[in-house]
């Protein structure tokens, strides 16, 4: 680990991709690398694929580098297995530390603003279990308000989410389907149908009184101050 | 030496050991030479400026005395009791068989019996000083042949009481002896004197140092430790025994005191500058007129004496199972004469056995072969010990089965082991090279696989499987080796990734430039651990040290690969490390104040929210 990885270039589709054991997984990796080859077949826009947990395995996350990526990029997708109705928790912990005061939100913080939020998650229960008479008692939509929020606060626009329920269980078909689905949209983005019906932006508009109550005395924000030099 | 010129033979001496111990130091000749040559150079035989050289050796055999009590001080009773069998039984060995060899040798070749035995005896001396001193210049005290040289330097000093005792006897040969009665009487004060020493200094030492330790002046501490020395080695000598011996016992008696480690420290300085002193006496004590006289006879006996010894060595070398590669220190360090060697023969000639042109032809030789120690010394680190290495080695067989195991770990010590295990225990199973013998007997007596095998060599590396390993682990702790089979490897094996242990940054450097991308420096993960360990014991929470830890880790990593082509640009890499040194450390002290500017900070929301944490309490 004595040399650092080259500096990836920035795209205009982001994809974070954040799975604990990847060794595991059945759905994600493929999307993960179905993602990656849109790149390669000529889409008129770029797409670059960010393995969270291959990037980070100590969790020393590099913030400078994730905020320039962030900042060129259009769309943001998050894609990860959910886990205990969440986000993993390198990823949680990147959208802590990547996410800062001052630059994604806060006084100054719009460096996200206007961009697409767009969340591609697995689930190991079946979609029946997501139902008040099931053993997860909510329906899905129930735990999705964090992500929302966080989009919002952000000044993003959250997309309708792709969802694969019972990852585990699932035959091999609608696996191969669901990466279809996806893979399309990576690449036909950000002409999707769905789109048409979505308000601009639903909750773009952060109410004033959100905001800080008073800018802080010094003004350039901390976080990005410090990912600049960060960067050496 | 007159009084009124001490001031100007102190100049003489330190401005002589000044300059030319650095230059020899600087010369990879170790600081020995340097002070025999500057003996030689200021003495009568090179600039004069020092004449009779007899005071001075005399003066600085304190030096000597103090060596031994130090070397004392590191030995307790315990391990000394275990090296009985050594001294007693291998040193009289080394001491009697060279004696007797070189008799033998002396009466075949037509010399006077008694000159041959007061020859033989001087000369089967070995140089404590020099022995020693090497020793520690070379951190070998702990090794066999440093324990061996030690037991039969200890048997020599024993035995050159009754050497000198008897050395007047020979004068009146032809006689029946006669000094019986005083003998006894000798015998029985040495003994009284010995005991007087070990009782005191178990009973009545340790008391006296608290006292002088309790009065809280360190230099009368430093003071109560040289009487210490002085006091033991003036009470030997009145009844005529070895002062360091006598020293030596001193020190053992000490080894277990709580005083052991200021004994040592305040004596070290004084030990350190009296034995430079008595090698210069020796360098100065050289007679080169007689060399020059008769340079036939005594290159003979010098070559003949060193060699009798040699061979008497190397019979015993193998016998206590000295391992390879230290037989030649061993071989050369007893080899030479010693100072003991002077007293023999000036006694001697005092007694009317030899005479005093034969006395200094003697001397000489003797001071000719502590010069010439150092020197074969460096020789023998240049091509005997190498190549001693590699006969050695062989006597386990290289591997000759072929491998085909995905991983090859090259070199089994500390590090290799750890990279070793931790890749068992996920049930891989690498093959194991390493090139010390003792560490492959070890290894294999727990259980381990571990084959003979120089990764360096493209032979056995096939052998071992490296066409087909994914991965080689470098773990060799010799730099030079462990670039020689990067590059090899390289080469020959473009498919396997290198991982690679760096000694450190210079080490890192090489392997980079060889295309080796990953390679860790052996202590920086460790001394980081360390580092966290500060943090967190000053206050800082320990999640927080983590990550100031693995940032400063990130940087610094980045810091020296950036910098690894300009590894030879020293100039530019001194710059680099300062900068990116105050860069981290200005980082830091920012994010710390914006840390204290955010705890002040009133909460950021109408609805009463805490301070805005969300995007930053990891960061910080």
């Amino acid at each position: 680990m004595d040399s650092p990885p080259p500096a990836a270039t920035a795209a205009d589709i982001l994809v974070i991709t954040a799975h604990p054991q990847m060794e595991h997984s059945r759905v994600n990796r493929r999307l993960m690398h179905s993602a990656a080859r849109v790149t390669g077949i000529g889409a008129n826009h770029t797409v670059l694929v960010r393995d969270l947990y291959a990037l980070y395995p100590d969790y020393l996350i590099d913030v400078a580098e994730e905020q320039a990526l962030l900042a060129s990029a259009r769309l943001v997708v998050w894609q990860h297995p959910i886990h205990w109705y969440s986000m993993p928790p390198l990823m949680k912990l990147w959208v802590d530390e990547v996410l800062a005061f001052g630059w994604a939100y806060g006084p100054g913080g719009d460096a996200l603003r206007g961009k697409d939020l767009w969340l591609v998650a697995t689930t190991g229960g079946p979609e029946e279990s997501y139902r008040p008479d099931s053993y997860n008692r909510y329906f899905f939509d129930a735990f999705l308000p964090p992500y929302e929020q966080t989009a919002a606060l952000c000044g993003m626009r959250f997309l309708p989410p792709l969802l694969l329920h019972g990852a585990h269980k699932v035959d091999e078909a609608e696996v191969a389907a669901h990466e279809t689905v996806f893979a399309q949209r990576i690449a036909s983005y950000p002409d999707w149908p769905e789109l048409e019906h979505l308000s601009d932006c639903i909750a773009c508009e952060v109410p004033d009184d959100a905001r800080p109550a008073e800018a802080p005395e010094d003004a350039p924000p901390a976080t990005a101050r410090r990912s600049e030099t960060e960067a050496a | 030496m007159e009084h009124t010129s001490w001031l100007t033979g102190s100049l003489v001496y330190l401005a002589a050991a000044v300059l030319a111990v650095p230059l020899a130091k600087f010369l990879r000749l170790g600081s020995i030479i340097g002070y025999l040559a500057a003996g030689i150079l200021i003495g009568p035989s090179g600039l004069k400026f020092v004449t009779d050289p007899k005071d001075m050796l005399h003066f600085a055999e304190f030096g000597v005395v103090l060596m031994l009590f130090l070397v004392g001080l590191e030995l307790e009773p315990r391990r000394l009791w275990s090296l009985r069998k050594p001294i007693f039984g291998w040193g009289s060995v080394q001491l009697f068989g060279s004696a007797a060899l070189m008799f033998g040798v002396g009466v075949a070749c037509g010399v006077d019996w008694r000159l041959s035995l007061v020859g033989a005896l001087g000369l089967a001396m070995s140089s404590t000083a020099i022995g020693l001193g090497v020793l520690a210049e070379r951190n070998l005290m702990a090794t066999t042949s440093g324990q061996s040289v030690l037991s039969v330097a200890l048997l020599q000093d024993v035995a050159a009481i009754p050497i000198l005792a008897l050395l007047p006897l020979l004068a009146i040969a032809g006689a029946a002896s006669h000094g019986d009665g005083g003998g006894w009487l000798g015998a029985a004060k040495a003994i009284g004197v010995i005991l007087a020493i070990v009782l005191g200094g178990r009973l009545l030492l340790r008391p006296a140092l608290r006292w002088i330790a309790g009065s809280q002046t360190p230099e009368i501490f430093t003071a109560a430790s040289l009487l210490l020395v002085v006091a033991t080695a003036a009470l030997m000598q009145a009844v005529g025994l070895s002062m360091a011996l006598g020293a030596f016992l001193a020190g053992v008696l000490l080894a277990e005191s709580e005083y052991r480690r200021e004994l040592e420290t305040d004596l070290e300085p004084f030990k350190g500058l009296l034995l430079g002193l008595f090698f210069i006496a020796v360098g100065m004590s050289i007679d080169f007129a007689v060399v020059l006289a008769q340079p036939v006879i005594v290159a003979a006996i010098v070559v003949g004496f060193l060699l009798l010894k040699a061979a008497v060595l190397w019979g015993m070398s193998r016998a206590m199972e000295i391992p390879q590669v230290e037989r030649p220190v061993f071989i050369i360090l007893l080899a030479q004469g010693g100072e003991f060697g002077f007293v023999v023969f000036q006694t001697a000639a005092g007694a009317g056995v030899i005479d005093a042109p034969t006395s200094s032809l003697l001397v000489a030789a003797v001071a000719i072969s502590m010069l010439l120690t150092p020197l074969l010394l460096v020789g023998a680190d240049k091509w005997w010990i190498p190549a001693l290495a590699g006969q050695s080695k062989r006597k386990i067989a290289e591997i000759s089965e072929p491998q085909a195991e995905p991983v090859i770990i090259a070199g089994f010590g500390r590090y290799g082991q750890i990279v070793g295990r931790m890749l068992y225990a996920n049930g891989i199973q690498p093959t194991v090279l390493d090139v010390s013998a003792d560490q492959i007997e070890t290894m294999r007596r727990f259980g381990w696989r571990v084959f003979y095998g120089d990764a360096t060599r493209l032979d056995l590396m096939r052998t071992a499987g490296a066409d087909k390993a994914r991965v080689i682990v470098l773990a060799i702790d010799d730099v030079e080796k462990s670039v020689e089979a990067a590059t090899m490897i390289r080469e020959n094996f473009p498919n396997a990734t290198i991982v690679a242990r760096a000694r450190n940054v210079q080490h890192l450097y090489e392997l980079h430039e060889l295309g080796v991308r990953l390679i860790e420096r052996e202590t920086l993960d460790a001394a980081l651990m360390s580092a966290r360990s500060v943090l967190e014991e000053l206050g800082w929470e320990r999640h927080q040290a983590r990550n100031l830890a693995l940032r400063f880790r990130r940087h610094n990593v980045a810091q020296v690969t950036k910098m690894a082509p300009h590894r030879n640009d020293e100039a530019k890499l001194v710059a680099a490390a300062k900068q990116g040194r105050q860069q981290l450390e200005e980082q830091f002290a920012q994010e710390r104040e914006e840390a204290l500017k955010r705890q002040a900070r009133a909460g950021w929301g109408h609805d009463g929210r805490a301070a805005p944490t969300v995007g930053e309490a990891a960061a910080e």
